[in-house]
Protein backbone atom coordinates (compact mmCIF):
# COMPACT_ATOMS: atom_id res chain seq x y z
CA UNK A 1 0.00 0.00 0.00
CA UNK A 2 1.31 3.58 -0.77
CA UNK A 3 0.72 6.52 1.29
CA UNK A 4 -1.84 8.02 -1.51
CA UNK A 5 -4.03 5.04 -1.12
CA UNK A 6 -3.73 4.95 2.81
CA UNK A 7 -5.05 8.48 2.03
CA UNK A 8 -7.25 7.97 -0.02
CA UNK A 9 -8.99 4.88 1.58
CA UNK A 10 -9.06 6.88 4.71
CA UNK A 11 -10.41 9.74 2.79
CA UNK A 12 -13.43 8.44 1.29
CA UNK A 13 -13.86 5.91 4.16
CA UNK A 14 -14.35 9.14 6.46
CA UNK A 15 -17.24 10.22 4.39
CA UNK A 16 -19.35 7.03 3.79
CA UNK A 17 -19.03 7.21 7.94
CA UNK A 18 -20.58 10.61 8.10
CA UNK A 19 -23.57 10.13 5.51
CA UNK A 20 -23.99 6.63 7.23
CA UNK A 21 -25.44 7.88 10.38
CA UNK A 22 -27.40 10.86 8.14
CA UNK A 23 -28.43 8.05 5.88
CA UNK A 24 -30.35 5.72 8.36
CA UNK A 25 -33.73 4.94 7.67
CA UNK A 26 -36.28 6.85 9.41
CA UNK A 27 -37.59 3.38 11.23
CA UNK A 28 -33.97 3.12 13.03
CA UNK A 29 -34.05 7.05 14.08
CA UNK A 30 -37.43 7.09 15.27
CA UNK A 31 -37.25 3.65 17.39
CA UNK A 32 -37.09 5.21 20.80
CA UNK A 33 -34.37 3.08 21.99
CA UNK A 34 -32.17 4.46 18.75
CA UNK A 35 -33.24 7.79 19.56
CA UNK A 36 -32.77 7.67 23.04
CA UNK A 37 -29.05 6.52 22.46
CA UNK A 38 -28.23 9.21 19.84
CA UNK A 39 -29.70 11.80 22.53
CA UNK A 40 -27.15 10.63 25.14
CA UNK A 41 -24.02 9.64 23.27
CA UNK A 42 -22.30 12.73 21.97
CA UNK A 43 -22.14 13.90 25.78
CA UNK A 44 -20.19 10.58 26.42
CA UNK A 45 -18.04 10.66 23.33
CA UNK A 46 -17.48 14.56 23.84
CA UNK A 47 -16.59 14.19 27.35
CA UNK A 48 -14.33 11.64 26.84
CA UNK A 49 -12.62 13.53 24.00
CA UNK A 50 -12.13 16.14 26.46
CA UNK A 51 -10.16 13.45 28.63
CA UNK A 52 -8.21 12.36 26.21
CA UNK A 53 -6.99 15.48 24.69
CA UNK A 54 -6.36 16.52 27.89
CA UNK A 55 -4.76 13.39 29.19
CA UNK A 56 -3.32 10.98 27.05
CA UNK A 57 0.26 11.58 24.45
CA UNK A 58 0.38 8.70 21.92
CA UNK A 59 -1.52 6.21 23.58
CA UNK A 60 0.28 6.75 26.86
CA UNK A 61 -1.70 8.54 30.12
CA UNK A 62 0.18 11.60 30.75
CA UNK A 63 -0.33 15.66 32.63
CA UNK A 64 0.79 18.30 30.47
CA UNK A 65 0.43 20.74 33.24
CA UNK A 66 0.35 24.12 30.61
CA UNK A 67 -2.50 22.40 29.24
CA UNK A 68 -3.66 21.64 32.58
CA UNK A 69 -3.43 25.06 33.80
CA UNK A 70 -5.19 26.00 30.71
CA UNK A 71 -8.32 24.46 30.58
CA UNK A 72 -8.75 24.86 34.50
CA UNK A 73 -8.96 28.23 33.69
CA UNK A 74 -11.15 27.53 31.08
CA UNK A 75 -13.44 25.69 34.27
CA UNK A 76 -13.28 29.07 36.00
CA UNK A 77 -14.39 31.27 33.07
CA UNK A 78 -17.46 29.18 32.65
CA UNK A 79 -18.12 29.52 36.46
CA UNK A 80 -18.21 33.33 35.82
CA UNK A 81 -20.11 32.88 32.99
CA UNK A 82 -17.64 34.20 30.37
CA UNK A 83 -18.79 34.20 26.73
CA UNK A 84 -17.72 31.47 24.93
CA UNK A 85 -15.09 32.96 22.63
CA UNK A 86 -13.30 34.75 25.89
CA UNK A 87 -13.31 30.74 27.61
CA UNK A 88 -11.20 29.30 24.12
CA UNK A 89 -9.06 32.39 24.57
CA UNK A 90 -8.09 31.83 27.96
CA UNK A 91 -7.62 28.86 27.55
CA UNK A 92 -4.86 28.95 24.86
CA UNK A 93 -3.38 32.31 26.47
CA UNK A 94 -2.72 30.41 29.86
CA UNK A 95 -1.55 27.74 28.29
CA UNK A 96 0.82 29.27 25.79
CA UNK A 97 1.57 31.87 28.89
CA UNK A 98 2.82 28.39 31.42
CA UNK A 99 4.85 27.34 28.77
CA UNK A 100 7.11 30.24 28.54
CA UNK A 101 7.40 30.60 32.48
CA UNK A 102 8.04 26.39 32.78
CA UNK A 103 10.66 26.98 29.51
CA UNK B 1 -38.21 37.95 17.09
CA UNK B 2 -36.82 35.01 20.04
CA UNK B 3 -36.63 32.31 17.51
CA UNK B 4 -34.07 35.00 15.10
CA UNK B 5 -31.91 35.94 17.90
CA UNK B 6 -31.52 32.39 18.97
CA UNK B 7 -30.61 32.08 15.46
CA UNK B 8 -27.66 34.84 15.01
CA UNK B 9 -26.15 33.29 18.56
CA UNK B 10 -25.69 30.20 16.97
CA UNK B 11 -23.94 31.59 14.05
CA UNK B 12 -21.80 33.50 16.07
CA UNK B 13 -20.44 30.42 18.15
CA UNK B 14 -20.67 28.78 15.33
CA UNK B 15 -18.40 31.11 13.59
CA UNK B 16 -16.25 31.26 16.40
CA UNK B 17 -15.63 27.66 17.15
CA UNK B 18 -15.13 26.99 13.56
CA UNK B 19 -12.33 29.89 13.37
CA UNK B 20 -10.96 29.22 16.62
CA UNK B 21 -10.85 25.38 16.24
CA UNK B 22 -9.67 25.75 12.37
CA UNK B 23 -6.71 27.75 13.44
CA UNK B 24 -5.31 23.77 14.46
CA UNK B 25 -4.85 23.05 10.78
CA UNK B 26 -1.49 24.76 11.36
CA UNK B 27 -0.89 22.00 13.69
CA UNK B 28 -2.00 19.24 11.37
CA UNK B 29 -0.07 20.78 8.02
CA UNK B 30 3.15 20.90 10.52
CA UNK B 31 2.46 17.50 11.57
CA UNK B 32 2.19 15.79 8.44
CA UNK B 33 5.01 17.17 6.78
CA UNK B 34 7.10 16.76 9.60
CA UNK B 35 5.60 13.21 9.19
CA UNK B 36 7.03 12.83 5.71
CA UNK B 37 3.74 13.43 4.28
CA UNK B 38 3.57 16.41 1.08
CA UNK B 39 1.97 19.41 1.23
CA UNK B 40 -0.01 18.06 -1.50
CA UNK B 41 -0.84 15.05 0.38
CA UNK B 42 -1.85 16.79 3.74
CA UNK B 43 -4.27 19.47 2.17
CA UNK B 44 -5.92 16.25 0.01
CA UNK B 45 -6.66 14.85 4.01
CA UNK B 46 -7.93 17.92 4.99
CA UNK B 47 -10.32 18.60 2.28
CA UNK B 48 -11.60 15.21 1.78
CA UNK B 49 -11.45 13.33 4.82
CA UNK B 50 -11.91 16.27 6.69
CA UNK B 51 -12.23 15.29 10.64
CA UNK B 52 -9.30 16.51 13.07
CA UNK B 53 -8.58 13.26 14.97
CA UNK B 54 -8.03 11.13 11.72
CA UNK B 55 -6.16 12.83 10.25
CA UNK B 56 -3.71 13.34 13.12
CA UNK B 57 -3.98 9.65 13.62
CA UNK B 58 -3.02 9.18 10.15
CA UNK B 59 -0.06 11.32 10.04
CA UNK B 60 0.89 10.37 13.29
CA UNK B 61 1.08 6.66 12.75
CA UNK B 62 2.71 7.23 9.43
CA UNK B 63 5.56 9.12 11.00
CA UNK B 64 6.16 6.37 13.71
CA UNK B 65 6.45 4.22 10.37
CA UNK B 66 3.47 2.29 11.19
CA UNK B 67 2.03 -0.44 8.53
CA UNK B 68 -0.33 1.62 6.45
CA UNK B 69 -3.17 -0.44 6.52
CA UNK B 70 -3.00 -0.59 10.37
CA UNK B 71 -2.63 3.18 9.71
CA UNK B 72 -5.69 3.75 7.71
CA UNK B 73 -7.57 1.42 10.01
CA UNK B 74 -7.01 3.54 12.99
CA UNK B 75 -8.03 6.51 11.55
CA UNK B 76 -11.33 4.95 10.10
CA UNK B 77 -11.67 3.69 14.03
CA UNK B 78 -11.36 7.46 14.72
CA UNK B 79 -14.17 8.05 12.20
CA UNK B 80 -16.77 6.02 13.63
CA UNK B 81 -18.13 8.66 16.46
CA UNK B 82 -18.80 10.76 13.12
CA UNK B 83 -21.70 7.92 12.57
CA UNK B 84 -23.34 8.18 15.94
CA UNK B 85 -23.45 12.09 15.72
CA UNK B 86 -25.30 11.84 12.24
CA UNK B 87 -27.62 9.32 13.54
CA UNK B 88 -28.28 12.11 16.12
CA UNK B 89 -28.14 15.07 13.59
CA UNK B 90 -30.59 13.26 10.88
CA UNK B 91 -33.95 14.21 12.57
CA UNK B 92 -32.72 18.35 13.05
CA UNK B 93 -30.83 19.24 9.86
CA UNK B 94 -33.13 17.11 7.68
CA UNK B 95 -31.13 17.36 4.95
CA UNK B 96 -32.14 15.30 1.90
CA UNK B 97 -31.37 14.10 -1.68
CA UNK B 98 -28.36 16.25 -2.98
CA UNK B 99 -28.29 18.36 -0.07
CA UNK B 100 -27.30 15.49 2.47
CA UNK B 101 -24.03 14.79 0.41
CA UNK B 102 -23.07 17.63 0.72
CA UNK B 103 -23.85 18.04 4.67
CA UNK B 104 -22.59 14.68 5.47
CA UNK B 105 -19.32 16.00 4.81
CA UNK B 106 -19.90 18.25 7.52
CA UNK B 107 -20.86 15.87 10.16
CA UNK B 108 -18.22 16.11 13.06
CA UNK B 109 -17.46 16.98 16.92
CA UNK B 110 -17.35 20.22 16.42
CA UNK B 111 -20.47 20.90 14.27
CA UNK B 112 -22.40 18.31 16.40
CA UNK B 113 -21.63 20.00 19.63
CA UNK B 114 -22.85 23.43 18.40
CA UNK B 115 -26.03 22.14 17.09
CA UNK B 116 -26.82 20.09 20.02
CA UNK B 117 -25.85 23.11 22.46
CA UNK B 118 -29.12 24.73 20.76
CA UNK B 119 -32.25 25.66 21.98
CA UNK B 120 -34.47 24.69 19.01
CA UNK B 121 -33.87 23.30 15.55
CA UNK B 122 -33.86 26.37 13.50
CA UNK B 123 -31.04 27.86 15.50
CA UNK B 124 -29.55 23.93 15.52
CA UNK B 125 -29.30 24.14 12.00
CA UNK B 126 -27.63 27.98 11.62
CA UNK B 127 -25.30 26.94 14.31
CA UNK B 128 -24.62 23.72 12.23
CA UNK B 129 -23.69 25.58 8.66
CA UNK B 130 -21.96 28.18 10.53
CA UNK B 131 -19.86 26.16 12.24
CA UNK B 132 -19.30 23.85 9.04
CA UNK B 133 -18.58 26.70 7.04
CA UNK B 134 -15.88 28.54 8.96
CA UNK B 135 -14.10 25.38 9.99
CA UNK B 136 -14.19 24.11 6.64
CA UNK B 137 -12.83 27.22 5.23
CA UNK B 138 -9.99 27.73 8.15
CA UNK B 139 -8.98 24.08 8.65
CA UNK B 140 -7.81 23.84 4.57
CA UNK B 141 -6.27 27.61 4.90
CA UNK B 142 -4.08 26.64 8.12
CA UNK B 143 -3.56 22.72 7.38
CA UNK B 144 -1.53 24.43 3.96
CA UNK B 145 0.07 27.22 5.54
CA UNK B 146 1.01 24.77 8.08
CA UNK B 147 2.26 22.37 5.56
CA UNK B 148 4.67 24.94 3.77
CA UNK B 149 5.62 26.96 6.56
CA UNK B 150 6.93 24.38 8.76
CA UNK B 151 10.17 24.77 8.64
CA UNK B 152 9.65 28.18 10.52
CA UNK B 153 6.71 28.20 12.33
CA UNK B 154 8.53 25.63 14.77
CA UNK B 155 5.79 24.18 17.51
CA UNK B 156 2.28 25.44 17.42
CA UNK B 157 2.06 24.43 20.92
CA UNK B 158 3.84 27.43 21.78
CA UNK B 159 0.25 29.54 21.14
CA UNK B 160 -1.52 27.04 23.38
CA UNK B 161 -3.69 25.93 20.76
CA UNK B 162 -3.56 22.11 21.98
CA UNK B 163 -5.67 23.45 24.44
CA UNK B 164 -8.70 25.06 21.99
CA UNK B 165 -10.21 21.64 21.39
CA UNK B 166 -10.73 20.59 24.74
CA UNK B 167 -11.59 23.42 25.86
CA UNK B 168 -14.11 23.62 23.11
CA UNK B 169 -15.96 20.59 23.66
CA UNK B 170 -16.19 21.16 27.78
CA UNK B 171 -17.55 25.02 27.29
CA UNK B 172 -20.20 23.89 24.21
CA UNK B 173 -21.19 20.67 26.98
CA UNK B 174 -21.44 23.41 29.72
CA UNK B 175 -24.68 24.47 29.95
CA UNK B 176 -26.30 20.90 29.71
CA UNK B 177 -23.95 19.64 32.50
CA UNK B 178 -24.89 22.37 34.63
CA UNK B 179 -28.62 21.62 33.85
CA UNK B 180 -28.71 17.67 34.20
CA UNK B 181 -26.76 15.66 37.13
CA UNK B 182 -27.98 12.57 35.16
CA UNK B 183 -25.52 13.83 32.03
CA UNK B 184 -22.77 15.06 34.60
CA UNK B 185 -22.49 11.15 35.81
CA UNK B 186 -22.73 10.41 31.74
CA UNK B 187 -19.96 13.06 31.04
CA UNK B 188 -17.97 11.67 34.16
CA UNK B 189 -17.90 8.36 32.87
CA UNK B 190 -17.46 8.44 29.36
CA UNK B 191 -14.48 10.17 30.61
CA UNK B 192 -13.53 7.54 32.94
CA UNK B 193 -13.92 4.73 31.01
CA UNK B 194 -11.50 6.52 27.96
CA UNK B 195 -9.20 7.19 30.04
CA UNK B 196 -8.68 4.05 31.38
CA UNK B 197 -8.71 2.30 28.07
CA UNK B 198 -6.80 4.48 26.61
CA UNK B 199 -3.35 2.62 27.91
CA UNK B 200 -4.36 -0.61 26.49
CA UNK B 201 -6.53 0.25 23.52
CA UNK B 202 -5.35 1.61 19.83
CA UNK B 203 -6.13 5.39 19.38
CA UNK B 204 -9.48 6.07 19.07
CA UNK B 205 -11.27 3.26 20.78
CA UNK B 206 -11.18 4.32 24.04
CA UNK B 207 -13.29 7.42 22.82
CA UNK B 208 -16.15 5.03 21.20
CA UNK B 209 -15.83 3.45 23.85
CA UNK B 210 -17.44 5.61 25.97
CA UNK B 211 -20.47 4.91 24.70
CA UNK B 212 -20.74 2.16 27.29
CA UNK B 213 -21.49 4.68 29.87
CA UNK B 214 -24.55 5.63 27.60
CA UNK B 215 -25.53 1.87 28.01
CA UNK B 216 -25.43 1.50 31.58
CA UNK B 217 -27.19 5.34 32.32
CA UNK B 218 -30.41 3.71 30.40
CA UNK B 219 -30.57 0.50 31.61
CA UNK B 220 -30.61 2.46 35.36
Amino acid sequence: MTLWWAIAVVCAGCYVLKLAGLAAPRWVLEHPVVSRFAELVPVALLAALVAVQMFSEQGRLQVDPARTAGLAAAVVALLLRAPFLVVLLIAAAITALVRVFSG
Amino acid sequence: MEETSHRAVAIRDGLGVGVAVGLAGLAFGAAAVTAGMSIAQACVLSLLAFTGASQFALAGAVGAGGDLAASAAGALLLGGRNTLYGLRLAGLLRANGPRRLVVAQGVIDETAAVALAQPNPAAARAGFTATFAALYLTWNLTTLGGAVGTSFLGDPRVLGLDAVGPATFLALLWPRLTRSAELRWLAAGGAAIALAATPFLPPGVPVLLSAVAVLVVMVR
